[in-house]
């Protein structure tokens, strides 16, 4: 494929800078930025009307934005949007098949909408087949697919042309966890081929299981965008100590212990967020021992992202 | 290039993976319009006779001479059931109508006749018809007309009539009357009496009134030795509505992709707006172009229909009509909203068109408003194109106005379509 475009940045997969887009007086994406290196997945996460959809639609070149730029594979997407586009793979939350042509028939469909012809295409669409382990299932209808193989077939048919940047739009809504480990698995196979991954979901396992950076949207805007471990550095407790105890506890004083940053007591459950699980959770049992607690049950959990969401935006990540 | 020929392949695919479509797309329109060409094929009406009753109250010998040439009538299956049971027959739409002759029909018919019997005194004969069959009213009151003027006239010029004397009477005592206008209808009866010696004085050799002329009918078709065909225009009519149908049912699939999300993985791809609607016009021309092929092969191998007139001016109708179902369909996918919510309406829309385009009655037969309106409806173009070039085997020409007015309305739905078309539910 013939690329004498303006290249900005060959080494970049994505840079989507200062996007935003308004409809009537409503302000759906406000100042979003967005990046993706190759190999990398990107989580972008957000509740139900967070400007997810729109800001990828953005940078697919479904809708154009009102401010910002979009560089795909180097490629000014504004200035060349056809350009651009042979450089992305868009996969839509739905899954967007033609139910009654093959599989096959599908994928040299897509894949002929970028140009590609003849046997390079078939050796393609084979190829995605493949990747998605469908091959044997090739000349059959997708009518005829369970739930997963059709997410899976919706995804091949976001890479016949060889994108350089996949996005994924909820990729995974409604299917069994098999078929979801199996997308993971080839996710991860796209990774290591050095493609850009765009990864929308408001599943935070999922974020938390793929994504090498998380991009987390509320109201249009970016709330953190970060490394996992960055983002757990921005909680007031990454770590956990959850206790059923019997008797009288005093809870000022607990919290003077050393370790402990945080505790709530309510009935007889006892949760307490300390600095360091395994240094700081002994501490706390001999504490609670010498004051004359009997404790029932212990577990131990680290926070998570959805608490992390909770933590920004004081709502549940669901809402 | 490659997108476009990918695209309308894939629509093609489609169509002809879709087998149950297929199937009622093709036979659904051959199968009616095999029915509407048999019901009004020529030479049909012989084998429905107008179904009659005659009730004779007067049982006279000119009544009952009117209700045996009724009954000898080959347009009329006359029976004679009493005039209570005829009229609840004809509520019960078991016959056309009941004809009731009066009392004294044959005695005060000859005088109405002759004019002596004034306004009032004119026997009275009652036609009990079925609102629902209207048009047979027209037909039974000719015929009635015919047979009552033959066997009065017979009756009234025959010696045995006592009406003649009558009437020669008045005239004489009139006081009013011109003694030159007395003169010569006195001269008049002198000559009737003379005409009545020479006939023996016998009404059947009397002198009569009779239809003063004959008649003899010819089709109007392609030529002299060519025979209307009624699937001709029956197979135009159907194929009209089936692929009509079709084009909705393509309007819906627009709207059903669209909120399947096709439209978004079609439009990420690196092609034009107007390549992706392009597609779909085409394809769906070829496709209907292609239906109304197969339905016309049909109509020639199986149904006697030729093509009389123009070969390229049929194709022209034909392709006009594939390209008219196509933005029509378009028009529909950028007027509604969802598929549920348009569909019912598309149909109605459709019904209408083929309704007022002539499809299921040829046009002809409707008012005159009606036919003044039915000009705007780009179907009647495609019906009257398609039978000028099959039956009234009419050149090129004729194709002219027809292809000319659908391109039209094609160029008007696209441009609405086009204009319209929302990419996102």
């Amino acid at each position: 494929m013939q690329r004498n475009y303006d290249v900005q940045s060959s080494a970049c997969g994505l840079i989507a800078t200062g996007l935003a887009k308004q409809y009537g007086e409503r302000l759906v994406v406000n100042n979003v930025s967005i990046a993706a290196q190759p190999g990398e997945i990107v989580g972008l996460l957000g509740p139900n009307g967070a400007g997810k959809t729109t800001t990828v639609s953005m940078i697919c070149g479904l809708v154009k934005p009102d401010q910002g730029s979009i560089t795909i594979a180097g490629i000014d997407a504004q200035q060349h949007s056809n350009a651009a586009k042979h450089c992305i793979g868009l996969v839509p939350q739905d899954i967007a098949l033609y139910e009654t042509l093959s599989a096959i028939h599908n994928l040299e469909l897509f894949g002929a909408l970028y140009g590609m012809t003849g046997t390079a295409l078939k050796d393609r669409a084979h190829a995605a087949l493949e990747l998605v382990g469908l091959a044997d299932r090739a000349k059959d209808a997708p009518a005829t697919f369970s739930g997963g193989m059709k997410r899976r077939l919706n995804i091949a048919a976001a890479l016949v042309h060889d994108p350089d940047v996949l996005i994924l739009d909820e990729p995974t809504v409604g299917i069994d966890p098999q078929s979801r480990n199996a997308i993971f698995d080839n996710l991860e196979a796209l990774k290591a081929r050095g493609k850009a991954i765009i990864y929308t979901t408001h599943y935070m396992e999922e974020a938390e299981r793929l994504c090498d950076r998380i991009v987390i949207m509320d109201h249009g805007k970016v709330i953190a965008s970060d490394t996992l471990a960055g983002l757990y550095t921005r909680l007031p407790a990454s770590q956990t100590l959850d206790i059923e105890i019997d008797g009288d506890l005093d809870l000022a004083a607990l919290k003077q212990v050393a370790g402990v940053r945080d505790a709530t007591f309510e009935n007889t459950h006892l949760k307490i967020a300390l600095n360091d699980l395994s240094r700081d959770a002994a501490t706390v049992l001999v504490w609670l021992g010498t004051h004359g607690l009997k404790v029932n049950r212990v577990s131990s959990g680290r926070a998570n992202l959805e608490s992390l969401f909770l933590t920004l935006t004081g709502r549940q990540l669901r809402d | 290039m490659n997108a476009l020929i990918a695209l309308i392949r894939k629509d093609l695919i489609l169509f002809v993976s879709n087998k149950r479509a297929l199937i009622i797309t093709l036979v659904a329109p051959i199968l009616i319009a095999a029915f509407f060409g048999t019901l009004f094929a020529p030479g049909s009406d012989k084998l429905s006779k107008v179904t009659v009753a005659v009730i004779d109250l007067d049982q006279s010998p000119l009544s009952q001479k009117v209700v045996a040439t009724m009954t000898a009538d080959p347009a009329l299956a006359v029976s004679t059931p009493s005039k209570t049971e005829a009229i609840a027959l004809v509520r019960k739409g078991k016959l056309r109508a009941t004809i009731v002759l009066p009392k004294a029909f044959g005695a005060n018919a000859g005088k109405a006749f002759l004019g002596s019997a004034g306004g009032t005194d004119k026997p009275q004969v009652e036609i009990h018809y079925d609102p629902s069959q209207s048009m047979v009213l027209g037909l039974v009151r000719g015929i009635l007309a015919q047979h009552v003027m033959e066997a009065v006239s017979q009756s009234v010029f025959s010696a045995d009539n006592p009406a003649m004397g009558e009437f020669r009477a008045d005239v004489a005592q009139s006081t009013i009357m011109p003694p030159e206008v007395k003169r010569n209808l006195g001269n008049m009866f002198d000559s009737i009496a003379k005409v009545q010696t020479q006939s023996s004085g016998s009404t059947a050799n009397a002198p009569n009134f009779s239809m003063p002329f004959m008649i003899s009918t010819s089709e109007v078709t392609s030529g002299i030795d060519k025979k209307y065909n009624s699937y001709a225009q029956s197979f135009a009519g159907m194929s009209v509505q089936f692929i009509l149908f079709m084009g909705v049912d393509f309007g819906i699939g627009l709207l059903l992709a669209r909120r399947m999300g096709l439209w978004k993985r079609l439009r990420a791809a690196p092609v034009s707006r107007r390549l992706l609607l392009g597609s779909s016009i085409l394809s769906c021309t070829l496709i209907a172009t292609l239906v109304m092929c197969a339905i016309y092969a049909a109509a020639l191998a199986f149904f006697g229909v030729r093509i009389e007139g123009s070969i390229v001016g049929f194709i022209g109708v034909v392709w006009a009509f594939g390209f008219l179902t196509a933005t029509f369909g378009l028009l529909i996918a950028a007027i509604g909203k969802t598929p549920e919510a348009t569909r019912g309406l598309a149909i109605l829309a459709t019904l209408l068109m083929v309704m007022l385009g002539g499809a299921w009655v040829p046009s002809f037969v409707f008012p005159e408003w009606l036919q003044t309106i039915s000009l705007g409806v780009p179907t009647r173009w495609a019906i009257d194109g398609l039978a000028a070039m099959t039956w009234r085997g009419l050149g090129t020409e004729a194709a002219v106005a027809p292809i000319g007015v659908m391109l039209a309305f094609s160029a008007v739905f696209a441009v609405i379509a086009i204009w319209r078309f929302d990419w996102e539910e």
